[in-house]
């Protein structure tokens, strides 16, 4: 598997609601080989404090050249992040992780909430060059319309229509994506591709075991490597022990994970 | 020619092996060394010193394992390995085939674990050493009664030496009263060479939650912010043994290196930085070797306990 550390170039930034941030970084290298699904490890400055990097979904890829990552401003790292500047550089492992797992034949279905918007984008778009003949469906759900607009834009712009959902109502169904996706007929041949908070996630994947469709989730864990070397970035397995998130995910099959819906 | 980066003349021993350079990597933080192929020439290495492995398998903690700190980290991973067997027929065959010295660190709950884990690794290529966790912080069970009592210390490294047929390096705590002392019994005993620190147990506590941010409560604490403390260790221990004593704790770049050198290491091992900089022992060693001509030194060895006291 070929991953790189990289010194990139941020050529653009982008500001949604008051804490949201999108950066285009410049990285042929790390661009021309990532996978949807995939994960880059940003290293958010220079110094010791904070000390370990980032995970980040790349959120979409463009000439094999540039791609994007979206973080919510949540703590010192990525708040470090936030007030780089067009031009600076950051180091970036990448692309790492076993992405998404696509069959044409089947119907797709992409479930995504907040930030865990930002694989799937990546994602529709490939369904939408690969398998032309059916595009996926889109349910997306966010806290407002402010958070959520610009995502739903992007996915409008590769020909994707996008079911929407806010906590605040702002934009499409007022409440969760759940009940969106509960609404709609998919046929036996569903597949779904989940990436959102634990609890969305756990619930999109009750729903699809209860209908028969094949669920994918994509998880975010604490790591410090990113490349199976720390052992912290384990999730529980249905089988008993656990799964390393970087290097046997982000990306699971739903039915594979342990489940502890509280 | 790694040991004669420009020219420069980098080769220590540890008991009977030869290394191309004092820079080894911590056991825990390089995975089985292939995770790193991408990013580092394994061949440009000192050793590597592989994840701690135990007789039977471990599943190791329930998340979260691992949570960051000021300039570092902690963490409660538990031992997570795949046990000795599997270590042997899975592992090994991938570690047999890379270009750098492997030390297999071992880890158990009684002497007679300790004495197993070391007569199934006799022999096995590949093997150029065991490094003998004694020390782990994470496992209520664990080795900390080994580590921090001197005949208990002393009865593992008797225990191990018997079985093993290359160089056998003892892994100290840094947890307990008298470092030097714990040394001074493992030397006794037959180390071939000791390593520290281990990592420092400490806990992190979300005030917003009011609960421990780590399943296990209490985990080890590594990362530049306990170099201080294990370059004092190091310092005294080197005085207290006439064994090699290897360095680890917040090691990260060529100065980090000749720092515990000049205290009195003959080698060191790089841990926590290895996953913010996957090339950082690599880096360690160029500049290493820039140092050492800098510096217009006949060998790195010039500089191992060659501190200036005022």
């Amino acid at each position: 598997m070929s991953q790189f550390q990289e010194k990139t170039q941020i050529i653009r930034i982008e500001r949604f609601a008051s804490d949201i941030v999108r950066l285009t970084l410049d990285s042929p290298d790390i661009t021309s080989l990532a996978q949807p699904g995939q994960f880059v490890m940003v290293r958010t400055g220079n110094s010791n404090d904070p000390l370990l990097r980032r995970p980040f979904s790349i959120s979409q890829t463009s000439n094999g050249k540039h791609f994007q990552i979206l973080f919510k401003v949540v703590g010192r790292g990525t708040s470090l992040l936030a007030h780089c500047r067009e031009g600076e550089y950051l180091s970036i492992l990448g692309p790492l992780g076993q992405g998404f797992r696509v069959d044409c034949q089947r119907t797709h279905c992409l479930v995504g909430g907040g930030m865990g918007i930002a694989p799937l984008l990546f994602l529709g778009k490939y369904l939408s060059r690969k398998c032309t003949s059916n595009p996926p469906l889109v349910i997306l759900g966010a806290r407002t319309r402010e958070e959520l607009d610009p995502l739903v834009n992007d996915f409008n712009e590769l020909g994707l229509s996008v079911h929407s959902a806010t906590d605040d109502g702002t934009l499409g169904h007022h409440g969760l994506v759940t009940d969106v996706l509960k609404g709609l007929d998919l046929g036996p041949n569903c597949q779904a591709y989940v990436c959102g908070p634990h609890p969305m996630m756990a619930a999109v994947h009750l729903l699809c075991k209860d209908r028969g469709y094949a669920c994918q989730v994509s998880m975010e864990t604490s790591m410090a490597c990113g490349m199976g070397a720390c052992l912290g970035c384990i999730v529980p397995v249905e089988r008993g022990g656990y799964a390393h998130a970087c290097c046997d995910g982000p990306v699971f099959d739903a039915k594979e994970l342990l489940w502890q819906v509280k | 020619m790694a040991s004669q980066v420009n020219g420069v003349d980098l080769r220590v021993s540890i008991g009977t092996l030869s290394l191309r350079n004092p820079v080894m990597t911590a056991s825990g933080t390089f995975g089985y060394a292939r995770e790193f192929m991408p990013y580092v020439n394994l061949h440009r290495l000192g050793a590597v010193v592989v994840k701690g492995i135990s007789l039977e398998p471990r599943s190791g903690n329930p998340p979260p394992r691992i949570v960051e700190t000021s300039a570092g980290m902690l963490n409660a991973i538990g031992l997570e390995n795949v046990g000795v067997e599997r270590f042997i027929s899975d592992k090994m065959a991938s570690l047999q085939g890379i270009p750098v010295p492997v030390f297999v660190n071992i880890l158990g709950d009684t002497l007679d674990e300790y004495k197993e884990i070391a007569a199934r690794l006799a022999g096995v290529q590949g093997v150029s050493g065991i490094e003998v966790n004694i020390s782990c912080p994470n496992v209520k069970k664990g080795g900390v009664a080994f580590g921090t009592v001197p005949e208990m210390a002393a009865a593992v490294t008797s225990a191990v030496k018997a079985e093993s047929t290359v160089p056998v390096v003892v892994k100290l705590s840094p947890n307990v009263t008298d470092i030097s002392a714990i040394a001074r019994s493992v030397e006794d005993a037959g180390a071939d060479a000791v390593s520290l620190i281990n990592t420092l147990i400490g806990m992190a506590i979300d005030s917003r939650s009011r609960r421990p941010r780590l399943a296990n409560v209490i985990g080890g604490l590594s990362g530049p912010a306990i170099k201080p403390v294990a370059l004092r260790m190091v310092y005294q221990v080197a005085q207290a043994v006439s064994i090699p004593v290897i360095g680890i704790g917040g090691i990260e770049t060529a100065e980090d290196v000749v720092e515990f050198m000049l205290a009195g290491a003959t080698a060191v091992q790089i841990g926590t930085a290895n996953f913010v900089n996957p090339r950082a022992s690599e880096d360690a060693v160029e500049g290493l070797a820039h140092y050492v001509a800098e510096q217009k030194l006949g060998s790195v060895r010039e500089l191992i306990g060659g501190l200036i006291l005022p």
